[in-house]
């Protein structure tokens, strides 16, 4: 009797979250959802005014070479969405390494990633996917190192290039 | 209710609550250690990240055909690494009142819970984030447990907890996978004392939680705790939860569930609403 009570409750659920809610129309890749060329351009622009008026971590910024930055992330959110690209830049390790970037700072670059999808009405699930295929990055982008150590963040010094 | 002491403190909030992301530090439940509605998960309580530290107060109110249940817990999040929580818990069993002849009062437990993360991370890493846990329990009223054969009034619960978010892992929307694996000789949690006649060992038993972030900030999900069963005067059964959680923001969280307890003192089927309300900092 629980069971079936308990039973009608997932089922519900599960209706409730296949039923109810649009789930975006599928292009046959991520890339296509997030818009193809375009979408994608719009996105990382939207990113990364958000980076820049992002007191928690825009500081981390202050050097970067922002015209490349943009161009880099294009071409990565493009290929890691199964687009037509290749991107080009240094490795996520070698490009972060030395910049002693914390938990803190990971997760405030993804709330403004978030934000940026929310904005551009990307829907949940095409958000999903693409957090998705840039959560593995974290091991290779937040150091180890406590936040008391060194930072390499020279200004003016483009990393990875 | 409690509302009163949560009010003033959610108006006095600093802007940050910590660096995780929003939902990640699940709920309270019943016992003071974050988790869903019944089960501890990995997750600490609250947004902490390593350099941070936060606290989290809650209020759960759970009211069954015959019982009401209260849960008051403080709980605090070190470095996203160690949480330490209290609640305590205030059970009404004015029900039974005519099969003792007399009124009982209330029943009560504190809790004392540590818990560490042992490894992992809930939403960035492959593998779940593991923590570890113990909590230290003390029945308030032990006349009423140690007259129907209860043993002690004191005992440790020890748990292992495994929670993994997958990122678009139901439908596109993020799903949360939870299992828990607790030692354990607590009759109904501990308010009705540890031990019996029927088992006076601690006992293995399996919690789960699955639940679906529809968005950023609401999840639904079901759990499941298996129980023991050590008194031969009441039989104890699992407990099973459904609940829905909203996370306005990262000071506040509410949950409303829907729980199954099965049959606690000689009273069957004690279903019911489950209401809890959250502040970190
Ligand atoms: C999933 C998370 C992240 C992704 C996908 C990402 C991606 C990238 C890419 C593609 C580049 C260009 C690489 C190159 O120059 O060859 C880059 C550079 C950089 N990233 Fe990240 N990044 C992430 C997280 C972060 C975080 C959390 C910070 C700091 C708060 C950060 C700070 C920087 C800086 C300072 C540069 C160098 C810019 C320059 O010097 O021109 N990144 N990142």
């Amino acid at each position: 009797m629980r069971a079936w009570n308990i039973g009608g409750l997932v089922l519900a659920a599960c209706i409730a979250v296949s039923g109810c809610i649009p789930m975006g129309n599928h292009g046959a890749t991520l890339y296509e959802d997030l818009g193809g060329r375009e979408g994608v351009a719009m996105l990382v622009d939207e990113f990364l005014r958000r980076v820049a008026d992002d007191d928690r971590i825009v500081e981390a910024f202050a050097g970067a070479n922002v015209p490349r930055l943009r161009r880099l992330l294009e071409e990565q959110f493009c290929q890691v969405s199964d687009g037509p690209c290749e991107y080009t830049g240094g490795s996520m390790e070698e490009t972060h390494r030395g910049m002693g970037i914390s938990e803190k700072e990971f997760n405030a670059l993804v709330e403004d990633l978030i934000d940026a999808m929310e904005a551009l009405d990307v829907p949940v699930a095409t958000q999903n996917r693409l957090l998705a295929r840039l959560a593995p990055m974290h091991r290779e982008i937040v150091s180890a190192a406590r936040p008391s150590s060194p930072r390499s963040r020279t200004p003016g010094a483009p990393a990875g290039a | 209710m409690c509302l009163a002491v949560l009010l003033p403190a959610l108006g006095a909030a600093p802007a940050g609550a910590g660096s995780r992301l929003l939902a990640t530090g699940g709920a309270m439940p019943l016992e003071g250690a974050a988790g869903g509605g019944l089960v501890p998960w990995a997750v600490l309580s609250g947004y902490s990240t390593p350099g941070e530290a936060g606290p989290t107060v809650a209020y759960t109110h759970v009211e069954t055909d015959d019982y009401q249940l209260d849960t008051y817990s403080v709980s605090l999040n070190l470095w996203n690494r160690v949480e330490l929580s209290a609640a305590r818990q205030v059970f009404d069993i004015g029900a039974l009142t005519p099969a003792l002849g007399s009124d009982p009062g209330n029943l009560g437990q504190d809790v004392l819970g540590i818990k560490v993360r042992l490894a992992g991370d809930l939403v960035y890493s492959r593998w779940p984030q593991l923590a570890a846990g113990a909590m230290y329990k003390h029945t308030r009223e032990f006349a009423v447990p140690a007259a129907i054969g209860a043993i002690d009034s004191r005992d440790w619960d020890f748990y292992l907890a495994a929670t993994k978010l997958f990122l678009g892992g139901a439908f596109g929307r993020n799903l949360l996978l939870n299992a828990t694996l607790r030692a354990t000789r607590a009759n109904q949690l501990g308010l009705a004392g540890f031990g019996g006649d029927l088992n006076d060992d601690h006992e293995l038993m399996a919690e789960l939680s699955a639940a679906v972030l529809l968005d950023r900030k609401f999840a639904v999900g079901v759990e499941y705790r298996q129980k023991p069963d050590n008194l031969g005067f009441a039989a104890e059964d699992d407990w099973y939860d459904a609940f829905v959680a909203w996370f306005p923001g990262k000071h506040v969280a509410v949950v409303v569930a829907w729980a199954e307890l099965g049959s606690i003192a000689t009273l069957d089927d004690q279903n019911g609403p489950y209401l809890s309300i959250q502040a970190s900092y």
